[in-house]
This record gives C-alpha cells, sequence and structure tokens, in this order.
C-alpha cells in the first residue's frame, strides 16, 4: 500500500463569509488537529458546507484567516491549496472511465504516466475496486461510485481530506457500511479529514470530534460524548439525538451534585457550574421508564414521583414509542420492554434513569 | 505567473518592432509585404520604425509603456507590484494606442483645433497586424493586473477571457452603434446640431399619419409597428395551433409537424417572399389561373402590406412554433389531470388551466415574432413596393441616390429603441415570468384531450396553412427548372446552367457559372466565422453560468443587448464605424466573418448556456480541488462534456451566416460577393430564376450540414446517457435557440 499521509492541521481564525448582507459563516475560529477527523453537523443552511468550501478554496474569506500546516492559504484558490474533496454527487467526470477519473488529479499535476497509472491503481485497491478501472462511472453502482470519488480524493495524499455529505445519495443499509469503511481508510491512512453531515447519527459514529453549527456559529464542540452527554444549550440537546426539555429547579448544591426538582420529584446530578435557581434539563427518550401504576404502588418513594398519562403508544418492533402528559408537558419516551406495553389512555408513574437526564449549558 | 508577462511582453514588443504596423491594402493572409519593401516601406514599416524613418513621433510614447512592464518581468516581483505596473502599462497603452488613432487619420489631425496647436502631421491608415499585437498584449497584461489584484480569484484565464470578451463586444458593437448615434447628430459636414436631429427624428416620412384619413402612405415607423404587431399576433397564433395539433391532438402524424423546426433555420428569409411572387405575382401561377379561370385580372396585391404579412407569417410561424411547443408540453399534466378529477371537462380544463398556464409562453412568442418582423429586412425588400418599413429605408438612404448617412441614421435609432422596447420586455418581464417547469421528477400523467370543438377549429386553421407551405417549398425546389414563371413552363436546365455551370478547358475544369464566385465567398466566409462564433459564444456562456465576478450583471446585460440590434442598423453602423481609421475593414472578408460574429454569436451563447447548466457545477469544482486550473478544467471536463453543443454551434453559426441578409447586403464588396446578396441583386433585376435556383441550392447545402449535426448528436445521446448527474433537459442545444433576431 503505497497511499501515504501528508495530515497536517487546519486553523480558523475568525473566518466571515458574506454573501453581500448575508454573513454565511459568521467570525468562526476553528482548528482541526493533524490525523483527526472532525464533524460539522448542523440543519441545513448553518454554513457548515460553506466552512468545507472555505477550506477547500471554492469559496474566499470575506475576512479572518486560513491556515493550512503552517500555510497562509486565505487567498489561495483551490488549484493551489493541497486538499482534496469528495462531493455529495461525487462528481465523477462521465467521459472518463473510472482509473482516469482516479490518474485525472496526477496527470494534471504533470506527473509521469506509468507512475499515475501505478498509483491509481493502488488507491483502487485500497477502496476494494481493483478490477473495475476500466469500466464508465455510469456503469457502476452508487456505492461504487462513491468508492471511485474517495479514492480519487485519496490518490493525491493532500494534506486534508474533505466530505461533502458523502453518504446522501446511499440507501441507509449501504450507508452504515459505506461510513465504516470511510472510518477504516481515514483511521489507518492517519488523514487530517473534514467531514459535512446533517444526520447527528452519521456525525456521532464517524468523528473524533464533532462541532455543532447554527446559524452560521459554532454552536458546540466536543467529542460524541461530551455533546451528546453534557449539551452546551437547548439546540444542541435537541439536535444531537432527541431529548424532552424540561424546567427544574436546583435545590442545593453539593460537591460535584446538585440537587434538582423536576416537577414534585427530586434527583442528583453533576451541577455543571449550575447554582440553586432555575435549569433547563434535557431528559433523554431512553432515561424515562413509564411505570404501570399498581393499587400497592405509588411511585418510588423517596425523593417523590412523577405522574402522567399515555395519550400515544406506537409499536416499532424492537421498541415502543410514548408520548406521555405530565405536568411537566408532554414527554416523549423509549422502552424497550415490549412484551409489556402500556395502552393509550393509561395512567402511568414516571421513572427516571439517572444516566440520561443532565443541566443544560455550562455556566463556567 | 511570471511566464505569462513575459509571454504577453514579448507579443507586444513583436508587434512594435517586427510585424508592419498598418493595415495593407492587400488581403489579410496576403504576405506581399514581405518582399516588397519591407521593412522601410512605409506602407509596410512596424512602428519603431514609423517613428524613426518615418517621422510619425507620435507612435513614439507607447514605448513608455513597454518599460512600465520591465520592473515586474523578475520572477519575484510582489503581486502588489504586479498589480500597479501592469495597469500603468495596459491601460495607458490600450487608451493611447485608441486616442491616436482617433486623432490622427488619413488626413492628418482630425480635429482643426489640434492641427493649430501642434502644427501638421503626417497621414496614417487603420491599424494593422502589428498594432493588433499590441493591443493584444496590453490587454493581457491589464487581465493580468487585475487577477494579481484577486479579481477573479486571481485567475488569469478567466480574468483573461472576460477583458477579451469585453473589447470585442465594445469594439464591434458598442461602437459602431454609438457611432450611428453620433451620427444621427451631425450635418453632411460632420457639425454637430441638434436642431438637424430634431427635424430629421420628426419627420413625416417617418411618424406621418396621413392615411388614416386619406389615401397616401403612412410613416414608416407607424408601417413597421403595425407590421410588427400583427405579424406578432397572427405568428403566434398559429403557432400555437401548430404546436397544440403536435403534442395534444393525438394524431399518428402529428409528430411530423416537428419538421417545422428545421425550415427557418435553413431557410434565407427573403425567400418565402419570392415563392409568393411566382405564386401571386402579376405572372404568378395562381394569378395566372384565376385569369384564365374567372377572368379576374392579375393585379399588384402581393406588392405592399398584405405580401409582406404573408410572406412574414409564413417565415416566423415557425419560430413561434419553436417556443410554444415547449410551453405546450411543458404544462405539467398533473396539472390538468387535478383539473378533471376535480370534475371540469375537458373545455374548463383547457380555459382554466391549460390556457393560462401557457399565457406567459405566447406573450414571449409574441414579442419574438415581433422583434424578428421588426428586423427582417428580405421580405419586406422583395415584395414592398410601395410600402417602406424601417429596415428598407434605411438600405435605400444608404444605398440609394439619396445617400443621406444621418437619414440613415436616425431611421436607424427608431429601429432600435423599437426592438431594444420589446427585448427588454421579453427577457426583463415575460420571460421569467414563466410557469413551465421541468422538476426532474417524472412526470407520467398525460396531457389532456382537446376539446372537441377546439380541435376542428385548429384543423381548420394548420391544414390549409401546411398546404400553403407545402406549395411554396416546392415552388422553391422546382421553381429553378422553369423558363419563365407565368409565361413559359417548359422544363429547363438554364439557371442552374448559368449560376452553376462547370466547363472543362484547357486547364482543367473552369467554374464558368456566374455564382460560383460568391458561392464559394459564402461558403469560406461562413466556415472561417463558425468557429470563431462558436468560440466567442461558448466562452462567454461559460464566464456566465459558472464565473461569479463583480460586474458579471452588467457583462450579461452587454452580451444580451447585442442580440437585439436588428441587421440592417448593424450594417449601417460598421459602414460608418470601419470605413475609417482606426479600425479600416470595410471591403474586405474580416468584416464579414467579424459581423458575423456577432450577430450569430446567440447561437453559441445559448446552446453553451444551456448545456452548461446541465452539467453539475460540482464537476469543475472536484477538477479544480484536484490541482487542475481553470483552463485545464475548461480544456479537459467543460469541454469534451459539451460536445454535442460545440457541434450545434458551429453548424448552426455556419448555416447562419448563409442565411443572413440584412447585415451583409451593406458590407459585401466586389471582392467578397455572398451569396444572398447576389441573389437579391438578381430579384432586383426581375432574374427569378436563377434566384430561385441559387436559393434552393443554398437549402440543400445547409439542409445537409443541418442534418449532419442532427444524426451527429442524436449518435452522442444513444451513447452514455445517465452520464451527467443532473436529468438531461428538454431540448437539443442549438435548436430551440432561435429568438435571436434575424
Amino acid at each position: 500500500m503505497t497511499i501515504k499521509s501528508n495530515a497536517s492541521p487546519v486553523l480558523f481564525d475568525t473566518v466571515t463569509k458574506a454573501y453581500g448582507d448575508v454573513v454565511a459563516v459568521d467570525a468562526i475560529s476553528l482548528s482541526v488537529a493533524p490525523g483527526e477527523l472532525v464533524t460539522l453537523l448542523g440543519p441545513s443552511g448553518c454554513g457548515k458546507t460553506t466552512t468545507l468550501r472555505l477550506i477547500a478554496g471554492l469559496e474566499m474569506a470575506t475576512s479572518g484567516h486560513i491556515f493550512i500546516g503552517d500555510t497562509d492559504v486565505t487567498k489561495l484558490p483551490a488549484t493551489a491549496r493541497d486538499v482534496s474533496m469528495v462531493f455529495q454527487s461525487y462528481a465523477l467526470f462521465p467521459h472518463m472511465s473510472v482509473s482516469e477519473n482516479v490518474g485525472y488529479g496526477l496527470k494534471v499535476s504533470g506527473i509521469k504516466k506509468a507512475e499515475t497509472r501505478d498509483r491509481s491503481q493502488d488507491a483502487l485497491d485500497l477502496v476494494g475496486l481493483t478490477d473495475l478501472g476500466q469500466r464508465m462511472p455510469s456503469e457502476l453502482s452508487g456505492g461504487q461510485q462513491q468508492r471511485v470519488a474517495v479514492a480519487r480524493a485519496l490518490v493525491l495524499e493532500p494534506q486534508v481530506l474533505l466530505f461533502d455529505e458523502p453518504l446522501s445519495n446511499l440507501d441507509a443499509k449501504l450507508r452504515r457500511r459505506v461510513r465504516e469503511e470511510v472510518r477504516e481508510i481515514q483511521q489507518n491512512l492517519g488523514l487530517t479529514t473534514v467531514y459535512v453531515t446533517h444526520d447527528q447519527e452519521e456525525a456521532l459514529a464517524v468523528s473524533d470530534r464533532i462541532v455543532v453549527m447554527r446559524n452560521a456559529n459554532i454552536a458546540q464542540e466536543g467529542t460524541p460524548r461530551e455533546l451528546y452527554e453534557r449539551p452546551a444549550d437547548t439546540f444542541v440537546a435537541d439536535f444531537i439525538g432527541d431529548a424532552n426539555i424540561v424546567d427544574a429547579q436546583i435545590i442545593a448544591v453539593d460537591g460535584d451534585d446538585a440537587q434538582v426538582s423536576i416537577g414534585n420529584l427530586t434527583m442528583a446530578m453533576p451541577h455543571r457550574n449550575a447554582g440553586p435557581g432555575p435549569v433547563q434539563l434535557a431528559i433523554r427518550p431512553e432515561a424515562i421508564h413509564p411505570i404501570v401504576i399498581d393499587a400497592d404502588n405509588t411511585g418510588n418513594g423517596d425523593g417523590g414521583s412523577l405522574s402522567g398519562t399515555v395519550s400515544k403508544a406506537t409499536y416499532l418492533g424492537s421498541h415502543f414509542e410514548y408520548t406521555i402528559e405530565t405536568a411537566l408537558g408532554a414527554l416523549f419516551a423509549i422502552d424497550p420492554r415490549i412484551d409489556a406495553p402500556v395502552l393509550e389512555g393509561q395512567a402511568i408513574g414516571i421513572e427516571l434513569a439517572s444516566r440520561g437526564v443532565t443541566i443544560i449549558g455550562d455556566r463556567s | 505567473m511570471n511566464r505569462f508577462i513575459v509571454l504577453w511582453f514579448a507579443v507586444g514588443l513583436i508587434g512594435f518592432a517586427i510585424i508592419p504596423w498598418y493595415t495593407t491594402d492587400d488581403s489579410f493572409w496576403s504576405f506581399v509585404w514581405l518582399t516588397d519593401g519591407y521593412p522601410f516601406d512605409a506602407d509596410y514599416a512596424p512602428a519603431l520604425l514609423q517613428i524613426f524613418v518615418h517621422g510619425k513621433i507620435w507612435l513614439a510614447p507607447l514605448i513608455l509603456f513597454f518599460l512600465a512592464v520591465v520592473p515586474v518581468l523578475r520572477r519575484d516581483a510582489s503581486g502588489q507590484q504586479q498589480a500597479r505596473y501592469l495597469a500603468i502599462a495596459g491601460i495607458g497603452g490600450l487608451a493611447y494606442l485608441f486616442l491616436q488613432g482617433f486623432t490622427i487619420g488619413i488626413g492628418g489631425w482630425e480635429y482643426a483645433a489640434l492641427e493649430s496647436l501642434f502644427g501638421p502631421v503626417e497621414r496614417q491608415f487603420g491599424l494593422g497586424y502589428g498594432a493588433v499585437l499590441v493591443a493584444g498584449a496590453f490587454l493581457f497584461l491589464l487581465t493580468q493586473s487585475f487577477a494579481a489584484r484577486g479579481y477573479v480569484g486571481g485567475d488569469l484565464f478567466v480574468a483573461g477571457s472576460i477583458g477579451l470578451i469585453i473589447t470585442l463586444i465594445v469594439a464591434f458593437v458598442f461602437f459602431p452603434v454609438s457611432r450611428i448615434l453620433m451620427s444621427a447628430f451631425q450635418d453632411n459636414d460632420g457639425a454637430f446640431t441638434l436642431l438637424l436631429f430634431a427635424e430629421k427624428i420628426s419627420d413625416n416620412k417617418i411618424w406621418g399619419l396621413r392615411c388614416i384619413s386619406e389615401n397616401v402612405s403612412c410613416g414608416v415607423a407607424w408601417n413597421s409597428l403595425m407590421l410588427a404587431t400583427t405579424v406578432g399576433f397572427g405568428s403566434t397564433l398559429l403557432g400555437l395551433a401548430f404546436a397544440l395539433v403536435t403534442t395534444r391532438a393525438r394524431l399518428r402524424f402529428g409528430k411530423a409537424f416537428r419538421v417545422l423546426t428545421v425550415l427557418p433555420i435553413i431557410t434565407p428569409p427573403f425567400v418565402i417572399g419570392l415563392a409568393m411572387i411566382l405564386l401571386f405575382g402579376r405572372a404568378g401561377v395562381v394569378s395566372q389561373f384565376m385569369d384564365w379561370a374567372f377572368d379576374i385580372e392579375p393585379s399588384r396585391w402581393i406588392y405592399g402590406f398584405t405580401g409582406i404579412w404573408l410572406a412574414q407569417m409564413l417565415a416566423f410561424t415557425p419560430i413561434a412554433f419553436l417556443v410554444l411547443i415547449g410551453v405546450v408540453e411543458g404544462v405539467s399534466p398533473s396539472m390538468e389531470e387535478a383539473a378533471q378529477t376535480l370534475r371540469a371537462d375537458s373545455w374548463t380544463t383547457f380555459t382554466t388551466v391549460s390556457f393560462p398556464l401557457m399565457r406567459p409562453g405566447l406573450a414571449n412568442a409574441f414579442l419574438l415574432g415581433f422583434i424578428e418582423s421588426m428586423a427582417d429586412f428580405g421580405n419586406p425588400f422583395v415584395l414592398g413596393g410601395n410600402y417602406g418599413v424601417l429596415s428598407t429605408d434605411i438600405f435605400f438612404a444608404i444605398v440609394g441616390a439619396q445617400n443621406d448617412q444621418g437619414r440613415a441614421a436616425v431611421l436607424a435609432i427608431v429601429l432600435l429603441v423599437f426592438t431594444l422596447t420589446a427585448f427588454y420586455v421579453q427577457r426583463r418581464w415575460v420571460g421569467k415570468k414563466s410557469y413551465v417547469t421541468v422538476t426532474g421528477k417524472g412526470d407520467s400523467g398525460l396531457h389532456a384531450a382537446l376539446p372537441k370543438r377546439l380541435t376542428w377549429a385548429i384543423f381548420a386553421i394548420v391544414i390549409p396553412w401546411t398546404a400553403m407551405m407545402l406549395v411554396i417549398y416546392c415552388m422553391v425546389m422546382f421553381g429553378g427548372f422553369v423558363e419563365t414563371w407565368g409565361r413559359d413552363h417548359s422544363f429547363t436546365w438554364r439557371h442552374y446552367a448559368e449560376a452553376f455551370s462547370i466547363t472543362s478547358g484547357e486547364f482543367g475544369l473552369v467554374w464558368t457559372g456566374s455564382a460560383w464566385n460568391s458561392f464559394w465567398t459564402t461558403i469560406t466566409i461562413s466556415a472561417i466565422a463558425a468557429p470563431l462564433t462558436a468560440a466567442v459564444g461558448l466562452l462567454t456562456a461559460y464566464l456566465l453560468v459558472r464565473q461569479k465576478f463583480a460586474g458579471r450583471l452588467l457583462f450579461e446585460f452587454g452580451t444580451m443587448l447585442s442580440f437585439a440590434i436588428p441587421g440592417t442598423v448593424i450594417g449601417v453602423s460598421y459602414i460608418l464605424a470601419f470605413n475609417i481609421p482606426p479600425i479600416e475593414i470595410t471591403g474586405t472578408g474580416i468584416i464579414l466573418i467579424i459581423c458575423f460574429m456577432f450577430r450569430n454569436m446567440p447561437v453559441g451563447l445559448r446552446a453553451g448556456v444551456a448545456a452548461m447548466s446541465q452539467l453539475d457545477k460540482n464537476l469543475d469544482e472536484a477538477s479544480l480541488t484536484l490541482g487542475a486550473n481553470s483552463f485545464t478544467t475548461v480544456r479537459k471536463v467543460i469541454l469534451p462534456l459539451l460536445r454535442p453543443a460545440i457541434a450545434a454551434a458551429l453548424v448552426f453559426s455556419f448555416v447562419r451566416a448563409i442565411t443572413s441578409v440584412s447585415a451583409v447586403i451593406f458590407l459585401v464588396s466586389a471582392d467578397y460577393h455572398m451569396a444572398t446578396a447576389y441573389i437579391i441583386g438578381r430579384v432586383e433585376n426581375g432574374d427569378y430564376g436563377l434566384a430561385i435556383a441559387y436559393s434552393s441550392v443554398l437549402i440543400l447545402v445547409m439542409l445537409a450540414a443541418v442534418s449532419l449535426v442532427q444524426l451527429l448528436v442524436s449518435e452522442r445521446k444513444l451513447g452514455r446517457r445517465s452520464a451527467t448527474t443532473k436529468p438531461a433537459g428538454d431540448d437539443p442545444p442549438g435548436q430551440k435557440k432561435i429568438g435571436a433576431v434575424a
């Protein structure tokens, strides 16, 4: 395997991109370490693709500086940057064969024919398309086309590899497989990679670090686990996984923990620098356990209890989804216990698992 | 980066110091000058020797502008330095080059004031090869300066292309047209006078309205307006009828009407008029028959409004059809199906859903018909009689006994205002208000059948019209084999022999036919113009579709504007502008080629825009991120994918160059006589047989060319259809793009 890595860090220093009055990227600062896979995640129109194109040189920054390695590339056009990109549409040249596509970048850089051929073949071997070099792109399946696009980007051994929603044209099952392959190649070669997606599950699966974007700004960045378990605000809490946002009250702070009252329930959780007073909580749907109320079971005694009525129950094969009307508002719950379903209209008690309930925001 | 500067610096120096500076009397491709006194002869000397040997010291300052480039020839010159020095050289050099060209002409100083200030100077002729190289060098050094400043992302190729196109359009569209505007304000001695202009523009011959009350002819402006409006309405109605028949009547032979779309492309515009004369003129077949059968005296009714109207209707209905067939097909069947499931019958569906959806398309077709009619020269010329319209009056003002450039200029301005207004309305208002959408989602529904009454009404129009078309084209094809129309209908080869005879003489074959000269000139000039036209058009399309740059909207407006200028106006303006230095090219083949380039550019532009909008922009971007520069990207990715569009642009520019009349008729010369101008001349002499014979030969040549490209393009489609990432569009490139003015 001769495909090497020239992984370099990427640095954004207060970069802004504006189209007339519309600001697409607003003074973003960001760094990607060598060999790291960072995902830009956010709803459509949040500026994540623009950020990616700024790295590629397909858009020019209105202000601020962009560094790749030690070089300030802010003013360099795409041609002059050592960056490769895998496009959402793959953008395979339809008039060239697979190996011509893969060898294109080498050819226009003036690499000799024999070397171009060898390196293209290596890249095709790497993505598992060893024998398909002579095919035309239109003769390949969607997944194969995707891999050609990856091979074409890898063969130049770029300092940075960019992915623009690379899986969105694949069906759900293939998506899972290809994302694992992409992650594997990236880790084996140690490539610096920036990956754009709007699918939070995909982001959680492939990333070393995730940057959540909203309205041209960075909402929060961190490892997948940090984002899921310690969201900075309600937007992130809601965007990464599902969350029920409820109002609560911190009664007291004691060491690392805070005593939080939720309705008439009290529980302990990490205080995350919040003092006594009103806070918002994110409660993950899988942390809510509905309990059928029998005559002798009226809740879990020690910290008070929550109760409500199931207004909707949906069977989804592996689990049930419930909508529960409570004093806190409607809560969305997921329950894997499909053998003991709760019926619509039934009054229930609610238990909260301590993992899966967190105070939103970090006031440090 | 610096290689580019050195290259153009060298080109400039060669142009300045080695190549002859002025135009020579010999043809462009003649290299007589090499052996005829070069380099010291005053006619052939390069600029450097002109300064030192022939006392043309005003060329000396150009050296200064070359010197300004020297500091940035070093490899390590910074972008800022490049931007500064090259701007001085580029702007200064170009400005000075043209300033001296305009101030010193064939008779020395152009302005008396300057002569009294500096004393008399030598005379000078138009700019030649050397000057063109120098101008090119300054231009590209200037665009390099812009690129170094970061314009268009510092892309040399794009900056250079933009500079080139702008320069060409300014030089060959805006400059000549502004020349017309100027001469409208001048009297015959060249002095500026507003009064005379006011007098000329309010002339009774232009705006007179006495025809309403008395039996005299109206002003030509009213004539043109009247004609264009009625032709616009008529051709739109007929075009709609044909479009409905083709797409909705569910006839088996309905598809055959699509042949119509090819007709206007391959028919020289006056041919229809000619055939009308052969049918309805005093010696026409129909007139003779009426005389024989019903004793109806043959009259001259065909000459005048009625005749022109009929001929233009026949000529322009296919254009309306072309526009409307897209509109009619574009109305989504699911809309009509939705109406039907909501209990509308077929008549209600048509009047409440289908027709309103087509309305913007109809307005579009009307405006195109209007513009075409306004700009048409051939038919009014052949059939006009005493009924003058603007385009023919412009011609007679210049060519006829009047030789009144001022009047031609004023008429041209009136015509220009009409067409530009219609063009503006069409582009800005109607063009964007289209309900027709191609979503790329499959729309599997069926168009609603037409209501019965409407079907019959349409047939009542379409069938006689089709019959008439058939008769007309039969006349064109067979008219050349008849001795003399109306009198002697015996078969003869005489006309073809006169035009296209070849005799084998002492020195092999001799092209003795009288048409050969103009025929070969036409083919050669058109063949040279075609690739240039296609190149300029496609390059402009690339800039418009693919590049974002400051001033893009203005650039688009400029290129679009040049489409709306009628041929007669272009013809007159070229004569006025290019008869005298600095650009002195009347009477040459070059002026014809340039004229075709800018008149037919829309063909390449539209084909390019249509094809390029269907190419995923990510393809370019992928190429750029893979390290190719924009020039390589164009060469290796865009051009190969545009091959069908290129083929179409080439052939249609070729064909349009052959059929054009209105501008050409001003620009032909003894050395460069074009087929259409030759035929028009024969018509003027009443030599219809030869004219018809020649026309039919032209039509066959063009039919062959068009069929060839259709074959090539359709073969290409059978290949890798799923190639492009977006669904292929609705129309073959080039075919539907007739919107331009003839």
